[in-house]
């Protein structure tokens, strides 16, 4: 195994693996959420929010989760790196639009929008559960005679009271989804699982996927903004 | 279709001295041509008309002229080999312009292709990764002994389409990244696939894929750019197959 994760290959699986990895959360994350949709009482959310807050084996994986994140992220700037530098002087004039798909040409730039609202994202929900005492507190309530936090007044009161938070997670779900269009059928490119049968089932799988993970995501702030959370 | 004549176009072409020199951009005019003119040929006509007005003609690599050798490059208007797909330079052909209009026509990019002089450049780094692995030093006999062996003919058909590759660049010229993986999946996968090559698949792919880095050739972001410039039409299925060989013979060491 000398010299795998240096190598170009390796690296490339380094990304396929994390990015697999995270892909894998999402999938967690949107069940989650969805549940804000069914329930505008709030306490199928909390229910699920308190479980995932509470669950033994969440705690492990969220600095695992993490990881996965930092490592995608790093590998993603020294691979970009090593790409620039592969052409020290560019064309003049390139016409590459007609032979690669916009996303998998610019993941690196999708990425890095996805980081910012990602940012933005853990501000918002993240640094108040965690760390209380220095964001917003969150009120307790109890439900089936267990108190827990309130995390469904926390999500539906930022989406209530901002039409620009609706506006600005319906487009970080939109270019989540253009990533994942590129990124989901790649990941399996990059660990060699792919051939002539495969690759069109896999490119059909990302193209729906990413459809089904960014219209999940944006259908809740577009729930909230037309009106039927309230 | 007839040939017409393209009374006048606009030639936007890179001039470089040699190595060490800057080089930039030069414009060129050349009139009267026929629409069925190669653009290499084209070209012929350019140099023409710049030797006999004393001037330096315009380098570029050309030498089967028939598709197949791979010599030829040449990034014309954006796209590496020209607008046509499936098509080396050579069999480009001067119907694909219209009337009056401006090319610009570039070398290879990349760090691991050196410019040499104009459109020329150094592909020797093609070479080196080929010599890191790229044969079969089992003795496979002669021809009778060869066909003693049976091989499945779908595994026979891809072998063949991965050993199309002549080699010319394309793929790492058109890559966003400058990388040659297309090339080393192709000559990697059209021994891979064969039960000559298989008994050094693992040394080959771990040298070709050391050597490819190496010399400085960007990572495969499967983009799939390259099999869409592959004037031979190479897939990237080659590309996966070359990642599994790669990781299984990484997992074994």
């Amino acid at each position: 195994m000398s010299n795998f994760l240096t190598s170009s290959i390796g690296k490339k699986v380094v990304m396929s693996l994390s990015g697999l990895f995270l892909i894998m959360f999402l999938c967690v994350h949107l069940a989650l959420n969805l549940l804000l949709i069914f329930d505008n009482s709030g306490e199928l959310f909390n229910h699920g929010a308190h479980f995932m807050a509470t669950n033994p084996l969440i705690k492990i994986v969220e600095p695992v989760l993490a990881l996965g994140f930092i490592i995608h992220m790093v590998w993603a700037c020294v691979l970009t790196v090593q790409n620039q530098k592969a052409r020290p002087s560019g064309y003049k004039k390139s016409s590459q639009s007609g032979n690669a798909t916009w996303p998998s040409r610019n993941m690196f730039i999708l990425g890095g929008v996805i980081l910012i609202f990602l940012g933005i994202h853990l501000y918002n929900f993240w640094w108040n559960i965690k760390f209380p005492e220095l964001g917003t507190p969150l009120s307790m309530i109890e439900i089936d005679g267990v108190e827990m936090e309130d995390t469904y007044t926390l999500v539906v009161g930022l989406f209530r009271s901002s039409i620009c938070y609706c506006l600005l997670y319906i487009l970080g779900a939109i270019f989540l989804g253009l990533h994942l269009s590129h990124g989901f059928w790649s990941a399996f490119q990059s660990i060699g699982f792919s051939n002539q049968i495969w690759r069109k089932r896999l490119e059909f799988v990302a193209y729906l996927f990413a459809v089904v993970i960014g219209a999940g995501f944006a259908i809740i702030p577009v729930y909230f903004l037309v009106g039927l959370g309230n | 279709m007839a040939d017409t004549i393209l009374k006048e176009l606009t030639l936007k072409i890179w001039r470089q001295k040699d190595a060490k020199s800057k080089g930039g951009f030069e414009t060129y005019k050349v009139r009267d041509i026929s629409t069925g003119t190669s653009f290499l040929e084209m070209l012929d006509i350019l140099n023409e008309q710049l030797v006999s007005e004393n001037r330096e003609p315009v380098a570029f690599d050309h030498d089967c002229r028939e598709g197949i050798c791979g010599t030829c490059s040449l990034f014309i208007d954006g796209r590496a080999h020209g607008p046509d797909d499936d098509v080396t330079t050579c069999q480009l052909h001067m119907r694909r312009f219209k009337e009056g209009a401006t090319i610009t026509i570039e070398p290879w990019r990349s760090g691991a292709f050196p410019v040499i002089k104009d459109l020329i450049v150094d592909r020797h780094a093609f070479e080196k990764i080929q010599q890191a692995g790229g044969y079969v030093s089992v003795n496979t006999g002669g021809v009778p002994d060869g066909n003693t062996i049976p091989i499945a003919n779908d595994k026979a058909e891809e072998a063949m389409d991965a050993a199309a590759c002549i080699g010319c660049g394309a793929c790492v010229a058109t890559c966003k990244n400058s990388s040659a993986m297309l090339y080393v999946a192709a000559k990697v996968s059209q021994f891979a696939l064969l039960p000559q090559g298989k008994i050094e698949a693992a040394r080959r792919a771990k040298a070709m894929v050391a050597k490819m880095d190496e010399l400085g050739f960007g990572n495969c972001t499967n983009t799939g750019a390259c099999e869409s410039e592959c004037p031979k039409s190479i897939s990237i299925e080659h590309i996966a197959r070359l990642n599994r060989e790669y990781i299984k013979a990484k997992l074994k060491d």
